[in-house]
């Protein structure tokens, strides 16, 4: 009999521990499809962060670093400027690279390192309990917008992706989704485009998923998927925002 | 040349492939020297960061894969660098971090100073750790302990600290160098570069069991303990047989040793003994000295920390007097004389 699907060679046997409809799972899946796909599993090193994917080291089956809350970006400069052979993607949350770590992501890229942000906008701080994050939507409510954020107050849900797309050094910013499978397709393909454009040396690439949170969301998971089409994607619009890996100096 | 550059060189000579800086007086020649004799090596690199968080996350990459590596800072730029030293810590990850420091607390002033005594002692950072921090006191301890640094970083896998100061920095001094840049910068046999012939590796420092951090916390400490017998130092000085001994490192002890050769002019007899491991702290050292001197003169440019490693090395067993210059004023030699020979006659040594 034919062999379809199965299990990717850089993931590892153990199952997720990530809640039930969250985005993590399928994303690391497709990470790990892509690793395979391009032969990357013995060269890459990923970056994961403080937060739900801590563990992200029980799952794929690469060498990892974890790296302090918000400095993936950085750390990643370091390997790369001493290894530039290496493989570099970082994982990031929303509040990781849009708040404590925007700095790190933005020089990073306005530097045009040759490495990969993995970046999942769920809107909230996950691991925390569902706190406001940079993301977080304008009304939406979280455990610290207990009312619903304020814009007038908290300010307004920052579209990182876009302003990083302004530095000169990011070659591809393309954000996604994991709520479909159609979508899920798009994500893979995006990934792949990203590290492409890494192994081409061509400069800094992110791709920016909204990822379904449905425990902080207080949602079910079909409910959340839904949501983020009819609210997230709104204000989030899905799309290459910026694509240069064919000229690099198009910009 | 400068001490800044004094290291800045060494450096290149212990093998340094990757530097990272953000620049803050007064230690950006060496930020300054590095972006000119480094960066264009073959294989080696030069990043001025965006921050000093930026710069010691990258000094956590750097190492990561391997690679000799250095930050530099003074005093306020130190205490950003603080997250990433504690993550090296816990990694038991190589690097040398130097400290040009600076008067403080806050912005504080840009002349030198010994008020970070504490925090590079005692880890500096959160979590149970400390770092090797040495203290030099001349443009030839720049260079020696700059190659130092490097050898220890690697052997303990530690961070080292290099605790100078802004005097130590600006001075010209003649100075030899005793080492070669190698033709290629070394890597580490155990880094993290990818699973290739090999399993994968995860380097991490969170875990959610007590019991396995309680562990790792256990195996920093079992090394910390081979570092104090192995590796603390100091030195002497006219210390044969002294009434009254100084206890002063960095640049305060040369003040404090030019303040000892006009009291012993004078038939005074005093001497010092000048730790150049901070941490480890040579308290051994302190404590086999009480058997002989009682009288002790800790002498700071601040307003007493090496003081208290230095009570606790006597516990009782000696009287200590005290004299600091805090906020960056740098005290004359004469200065110094002066409160040497008001002690040494107040406590009857005469």
């Amino acid at each position: 009999m034919k062999k379809v699907y199965s299990r990717p060679k850089s993931l590892k046997r153990n199952p997720f521990h990530y809640c039930p409809g969250c985005g993590h799972s399928v994303i690391h899946r497709l990470i790990a499809e892509v690793i395979d796909e391009m032969d990357l599993q013995d060269k890459a090193i990923g970056i994961p962060p403080p937060g739900c994917s801590v563990f992200a080291h029980h799952y794929f089956d690469v060498d990892m670093a974890e790296s302090a809350h918000g400095r993936e970006a950085a750390v990643a400069t370091g390997i790369k400027r001493a290894f530039p052979e290496a493989f570099v993607f970082t994982y990031q949350g929303d509040g990781d690279l849009a708040a404590i770590g925007t700095a790190e992501t933005i020089h990073a890229a306005n530097r045009g390192e040759k490495m990969t942000a993995i970046f999942i906008n769920n809107a909230v701080y996950g691991m925390t309990g569902g706190q406001m994050a940079p993301t977080t939507l304008s009304s939406m409510k979280t455990t610290t917008t207990p009312y619903g954020r304020d814009v007038e107050i908290e300010g307004y849900p920052i579209k990182i992706s876009e302003m990083l797309a302004l530095t000169r050094g990011a070659v591809y910013i393309e954000r996604t989704a994991v709520n479909s499978p159609a979508n899920i397709r798009k994500t893979k393909k995006a990934i792949r485009k990203a590290f492409q454009s890494q192994l081409d040396n061509l400069g800094f690439s992110l791709v920016e998923i909204l990822s379904p949170c449905p425990t902080n969301w207080r949602m079910e998971p079909l409910e959340s998927w839904r949501w983020i089409d009819e609210v997230m994607a709104v204000e989030f619009p899905l799309g290459v925002i910026k694509d240069v890996t064919g000229s690099k100096d198009a910009d | 040349m400068s001490g800044n550059s004094i290291i800045g060189e060494a450096a290149i000579r212990a093998g340094c492939q990757c530097y990272f800086g953000y620049p803050i007086t007064p230690q950006n020649e060496l930020t300054e020297y590095m972006a000119a004799h480094l960066g264009r090596r073959k294989g080696c690199s030069f990043v001025q960061a965006e921050s000093e968080l930026a710069a010691i996350n990258m000094v956590y990459g750097a190492s990561l894969v391997g690679a000799r590596t250095m930050t530099s800072s003074s005093s306020p730029g130190i205490s950003l660098k603080q997250e990433g030293i504690s993550y090296l810590a816990a990694s038991q990850l190589p690097a040398v971090i130097v400290n040009m420091s600076r008067g403080g607390p806050g912005l504080g002033s840009i002349s030198a100073a010994q008020s970070d005594y504490f925090q590079a002692t005692r880890g500096g950072g959160h979590g149970d750790y400390r770092t090797i921090v040495l203290a030099p006191s001349s443009g030839q301890e720049l260079a020696d302990f700059t190659h130092r640094a490097f050898e220890l970083a690697d052997k303990y896998q530690i961070p080292v600290i290099i605790l100078g100061d802004g005097m130590l920095g600006q001075m010209m001094e003649p100075v030899e160098f005793k080492h070669e840049a190698p033709e290629k910068p070394p890597v580490r046999s155990n880094a993290l570069r990818g699973a290739k012939g090999r399993p994968s590796r995860a380097i991490t420092t969170f875990t959610s069991k007590p019991t396995e951090l309680e562990e790792i916390n256990w195996s920093l400490f079992r090394r910390y303990q081979l570092i104090q017998r192995r590796e603390t130092t100091y030195e002497a000085f006219m210390a044969e047989d002294a009434k009254l001994m100084v206890v002063a490192f960095g640049v305060a002890a040369r003040i404090a040793k030019g303040a000892i050769k006009n009291v012993q002019a004078e038939g005074l007899k005093v001497g010092m003994l000048r730790p150049i491991t901070l941490w480890p702290f040579p308290s051994a050292q302190v404590t086999s000295l009480s058997n002989k001197v009682k009288q002790f003169l800790v002498f700071e440019m601040n307003m007493g920390q090496m003081i208290e490693d230095v009570q606790l090395a006597l516990t009782g067993n000696g009287d200590v007097s005290f004299y600091g210059r805090p906020g960056g004023v740098i005290p004359t030699p004469s200065e110094v004389a002066k409160v040497i020979s008001r002690i040494y006659y107040q406590k009857g040594l005469k």
